[in-house]
């Protein structure tokens, strides 16, 4: 068949499909991504609203109703605790907890680590050369320990638990992203700002890192689980936060000393923190295959 | 290849040497010491026992001192358990850490490895979206969790399996914590096999061996396994760390006797050298390993140059 302009004129006019709405539309057909994200969605929602609506307080404690399994006259709907306290509620905030660790101690580690490794990858030679070598020292620590040993000498203090998490999760993302930065860095633009005379480190700012989101993003829902994984492993040493204050990690060891008798103190918070960890996994799958030019 | 093993021996240096930095100089800046207690020490005696300890002397010389004992392999005299030193605290928990941790170790590359094959075989048969869901779940539930929930099933309820201790070291004592130990180790070691197994199975070489008309599974086992194995052995250094990092709390959960409650009694203790000991020896043990790993690597893959 010939073209001739009317079969040409025929086929709708393709809008260009871009890197990000090609990814939507691809992360949208993945069911199992979808499902988690929405998920997360009404979790989250739920960790932020659902406590003014609870009849109940996190610290509130309920003296003759001790280990009552959940029962829906009571308004305990997940039980309470050993000393009284309503199991959902503190569920909700110890959510609360454990997400917020997860974005703040994740934006900590992506600020360090980009800032890094575009650094490194963009001035490239002896500098890349020294600062990637540390990196790869700091690679063979065991980082747990120093966690501990930081929550343990200086008290559990919240804002300390943020940073001391994020600071040990950004050597992989310095690693990526320095990567990217070395392939980014031959492209025109670059090259055309520089011969512009635009400072290095606002060609980084403005060029460089925009660029890298993609990569990021991928690494983002990835490094949240792991993060909020961290934090629990802490509260569950009992090393995390303060009473009465909680977070999931908390509420599971609390949970396990009670299992016996009490198997609910352990089942909803275990629940929860599985069901989010599972969802992050999810949507970072889902988002690695979307964003994955190879496998279409 | 020796060159290259010697570079990564020198390279391995740095990296102790910071981490006993660090390790030292930390715990040192903690508020309280080793012998702060309800009960107030006269100030002579506790002078006297700061000077015994050589606490008195600057961070710098102490410094030094615990490294020129290092390297005669001394960890010093614990503060905490009068009469034993670190080293004798260390060699009592070490064998039961280690056997629990290389038994998790072996369990987590045998079955992840089989499991991560199996899956990649059968892409995308049921078989490969069952296990992928499986491995889902134990990257998903962390450790910490699992454990109390296999107590609770296999020792409470069902009452199969005793719920912590190491009894008379039999190895029914030994079956949960090890279980729990190695499920994320197998969860992350079967998705890797899977997806190195899938890429390798498409490359020319297999496709040669199947043409020569080598049965399947010749194709599998001399062909394709090793190339495929490449990632698993260089995951098995984090895999390490997150081993023995694991075994501090399933250790605290299942009440065994080994190094990781040391490390978390002594930091809350305050008992520097113990803390330091246990830092130092584990990661001395996670160093070599990377070391190790690193060089087995380049053995198995043709392609590395060193």
């Amino acid at each position: 068949m010939s073209v001739t302009p009317e079969t040409v004129a025929a086929i709708p006019a393709d809008k260009g499909r871009s890197l990000w709405t090609d990814a939507m539309i691809r992360l949208r057909r993945n069911r199992a991504a979808v499902t988690a994200a929405a998920v997360l969605a009404i979790m989250t929602l739920m960790v932020i609203v659902g406590p003014w609506f609870s009849p109940y307080d996190y610290d509130y404690t309920h003296w003759d109703m001790i280990l009552i399994s959940p029962d829906l006259a009571s308004g305990h709907v997940f039980g309470t605790d050993s000393i009284g306290r309503d199991i959902f509620v503190r569920t909700l905030y110890g959510g609360r907890i454990s997400l917020l660790v997860g974005v703040v101690a994740t934006i900590v580690s992506l600020v360090i680590g980009i800032a890094y490794g575009a650094t490194a990858g963009y001035f490239g030679g002896r500098i890349d050369h020294i600062m990637m070598r540390i990196v790869d020292i700091l690679y063979g620590m065991p980082f747990m320990f120093f966690v501990i040993l930081l929550m343990v000498l200086f008290g559990r203090n919240i804002l300390l638990i943020f940073v001391a998490i994020g600071a040990i999760n950004w050597l992989d993302m310095a690693r990526i992203v320095r990567g990217q930065t070395l392939s980014l860095k031959r492209k025109e633009f670059i090259e055309a700002a520089e011969a512009l005379g635009v400072p290095p480190f606002r060609i980084i700012r403005r060029h460089i890192v925009p660029n890298l989101l993609g990569v990021v993003v991928v690494y983002v829902t990835l490094t949240i689980p792991q993060v909020i994984l961290v934090e629990s492993f802490l509260s569950f040493l009992g090393l995390g936060v303060q009473e009465p204050m909680t977070s999931w990690g908390a509420l599971v060891n609390e949970g396990a000393q009670e299992m016996e008798n009490a198997p609910w103190t352990l089942f909803f918070p275990a629940v929860c923190l599985a069901a989010t960890l599972f969802c992050f996994n999810f949507i970072g799958d889902g988002l690695r295959d979307a964003l994955d030019p190879k496998d279409r | 290849m020796l060159n290259y093993a010697f570079k990564r021996f020198l390279g391995a240096w740095p990296t102790l040497l910071i981490l006993i930095a660090l390790a030292f100089f930390m715990i040192r800046a903690a508020p309280g010491g080793p012998f702060d207690s309800e009960r107030h020490l006269p100030p002579e005696i506790e002078a006297n026992l700061r000077a015994a300890y050589h606490l008195d002397e600057p961070l710098i010389q102490q410094f030094g001192r615990y490294l020129l004992g290092l390297a005669q392999g001394d960890f010093g005299p614990s503060f905490q358990y009068k009469d034993y030193t670190v080293t004798e605290l260390i060699m009592t928990g070490f064998p039961v850490s280690l056997r629990l941790g290389g038994l998790a170790m072996l369990l987590a590359v045998v079955v992840g490895v089989s499991a991560g094959s199996l899956a990649a075989l059968r892409q995308n048969s049921r078989t490969d979206h069952a296990v992928m869901s499986v491995s889902m779940t134990g990257i998903s539930i962390p450790n910490f969790v699992m454990a109390p929930l296999l107590i609770l099933l296999f020792a409470v309820y069902l009452g199969w399996l005793p719920a912590g201790g190491l009894g008379n070291g039999s190895a029914a004592n030994l079956v949960l914590p090890v279980i729990s130990l190695a499920l994320p180790q197998i969860a992350y070691i079967s998705r890797l096999t899977r997806g190195s197994m899938i890429e390798v199975l498409r490359s020319n070489f297999i496709r040669t061996a199947r043409a020569k008309g080598l049965p399947e599974r010749v194709v599998i086992l001399r062909h394709a396994l090793k190339p495929a194995l490449l990632p698993v052995v260089s995951y098995l250094g984090p895999a390490t760390a997150g081993i023995i990092t694991g075994s501090v709390v399933i250790e605290q959960i299942f009440g065994v006797p080994g190094l990781g409650r040391y490390f978390v009694q002594g930091a809350l203790n305050r008992d520097y050298t113990l803390v330091m000991g246990v830092v130092v020896f584990f990661g001395v043990l996670i160093v070599v390993f990377n070391l190790i790993v690193d060089l087995v690597y380049a053995l198995l893959d043709p392609r590395v140059k060193y």
